[in-house]
């Protein structure tokens, strides 16, 4: 017998089986209705391809009269094709049975969204006008310490009857170190202020007269937060805030590219999010086109 | 009639061996290990040789000194920290097995870099032995994760940025690196479930490659053989078949 005519035509429903399991990991994590989409999908294509690869062998004698002969070799040959096939495609599904949800929930927390907690730290009068200081914070006490960030904060006085804050997050924007002062920090005029409970602030003034530097790598930044030497490649990122009975209240952080001008007048080149390293604008930008979400 | 002292001897030296042969003939354990530790080798190979197995060895000390380590130290942001001082100062001999795994990282880490010298300046990874090498380079990339993952452990300053600014290296990479930074980090920000994260990864799962990978890459040395010296006069002498029967092709490719 020809070997050509017993090996069974390829069929295109493995790709549409495969396409659906797709839709389903997918939809594990982003949708419900993806996820049963995919669900549709890979049943349907599922049977096809079983009712593809179980109609051949009846099909493929068809152009060529089966040899009498051969007749009992043939059937111990299918049956013992049925179950390999049978165990391989049990194995495969008790295994994606326990593999998907174990990947799932490892792979979870690089797409899942989590939403800043907003920070209430302190009274607008604790900020003295025009100079900066370092406030400490916890950015979840649920979290613990772990959670503790600080940002650099100055008061820009009242612009058009709103408060004006330049609020910079002390991330650096190379791999993420904390940027430090250039200049004095005054620790004896340290004060903590208990705002909510569970959250201590702690604000020291200080003069960052030559910027900000990071002591890793040796990044180095003006006083608007703008990258002006070493290895980062966009300014500071900077905190939303708002107003809230008087107190100032920080919520998620944006990144920014450059910052013209200074104080309450700057313009702000604002983006979404990124991490340290990440151009924001340029040709090097477009190497970050996925978005996760922060 | 007491019997000869030949044949008592005889009877003594079957005596002792009578465990061997009895786990030899239930598993075959007795001739594999044989198989496994006296195999032919080139008659002129030396002490650089040793390298994959100082290698080997270097890995088996972090392997079992990790196990030790894990009985006592606790993978949590609270309490990380006093448990390593804990370890180093309070449990017996703690100083000694925390030091023999920190400073047996970096010498395992050295020696991978020896033995992969070994290789690539005496030729060793060419024909039959490409596989070999792409092995061991994998063993590299993992052993390298397992350093970066074990760095933060400790919980203090220098493993706290040192992290942070290796997560954010990988953060870096184009189109994936954010998502590959929020995995590393179990989050949008390094948190509660960083540690507990690097420690999982660190002593359960890129060990287990690490140990799947040894194992892949010691069946291909067993089967291929040890290669000669690149100034190795034995070229012509046949090589030696391997259990399949097939005959080896040359080691050096050396067409007889």
């Amino acid at each position: 017998m020809d070997p050509t005519n017993q090996s069974p035509t390829p069929s295109i429903w493995p790709i549409g089986f495969a396409i659906g399991v797709v839709c389903v990991l997918v939809g594990l994590i982003l949708s419900t209705t993806v996820l049963i989409v995919g669900a549709v999908i890979a049943g349907v294509c599922g049977v096809l391809w079983i009712r593809d690869a179980t109609r051949r062998p009846a099909a493929a004698p068809a152009p060529e009269p089966p040899e009498e002969d051969d007749d009992e070799d043939e059937d111990a040959y299918s049956r013992g094709m049925f179950l390999s096939a049978a165990t391989l495609g049990l194995g495969g599904v008790i295994g994606g049975i326990v593999a998907v949800p174990a990947l799932g929930f490892m792979v979870a927390p690089a797409f899942i969204r989590q939403h800043p907690k907003s920070v209430d730290i302190g009274p607008i009068d604790g900020f003295p006008v025009g100079q900066y200081v370092i406030a400490t914070f916890l950015r979840d006490p649920s979290q613990g310490e772990v959670s503790r960030r600080t940002a650099y904060i100055r008061n820009n006085g009242i612009v058009n009857n709103v408060p004006s804050f330049t609020i910079i997050s002390n991330r650096c924007a190379h791999l993420g170190c904390p940027v430090q002062p250039n200049g004095p920090v005054f620790d004896d005029k340290k004060k903590t202020v208990t705002t909510t409970p569970g959250e201590v602030v702690t604000i020291i003034p200080t003069i960052p007269a030559g910027g900000f530097g990071c002591p890793c790598h040796g990044g180095q930044y003006d006083v608007e937060g703008n990258h002006t030497a070493g290895p980062p490649v966009r300014a500071l990122d900077r905190y939303e805030f708002e107003i809230d009975n008087g107190h100032l209240v920080l919520l998620g952080t944006y990144s920014v590219s450059h910052v013209d001008g200074a104080g309450a007048s700057a313009k702000i080149h604002k983006y979404n999010l990124h991490g340290p390293g990440e151009h924001v604008d340029g040709p090097e930008g477009w190497l970050y086109p996925l978005e996760s979400p922060h | 009639m007491s019997p000869k002292p030949q044949a008592r001897t005889k009877q003594l030296v079957q005596l002792a061996t009578y465990p061997l042969d009895w786990l030899e003939e239930r598993s075959g354990l007795v001739g594999g290990t044989k198989y496994f530790l006296f195999r032919k080798v080139p008659r002129d190979i030396g002490w650089y040789h040793t390298l994959g197995s100082a290698t080997l060895t270097a890995f088996l000390v972090q392997a079992t000194t990790g196990v030790i380590l894990a009985m006592y130290y606790k993978p949590d942001p609270n309490s990380a920290y006093e448990s390593i001082q804990n370890i180093t100062n309070h449990v017996t001999m703690g100083w000694l097995v925390r030091g023999m795994h920190r400073w047996g990282a970096s010498v395992f880490i050295i020696l991978l870099f020896f033995h992969m010298g070994r290789v690539f300046l005496f030729g060793a990874y060419k024909y039959p032995r490409e596989l070999n090498w792409i092995i061991g380079v994998l063993i590299l990339v993992t052993g390298l994760a397992e350093g970066f993952t074990g760095y933060l452990l400790p919980w203090d300053q220098t493993a706290y940025w040192a992290s942070v600014v290796g997560i954010n290296i990988n953060g870096t990479a184009p189109f994936i690196g954010d998502y590959l930074a929020q995995f590393l980090r179990g989050g949008a920000e390094i948190g509660p479930d960083t540690l507990p994260r690097f420690y999982s990864l660190h002593m359960l799962l890129i060990p287990g490659a690490l140990f799947a990978l040894i194992g892949l890459h010691l069946y291909l040395v067993v089967r291929l053989g040890v290669s000669p010296n690149p100034w190795t006069k034995e070229r012509d002498e046949p090589e030696p078949t391997g259990r399949s029967g097939l005959t080896r092709p040359s080691a050096r490719g050396v067409t007889k």
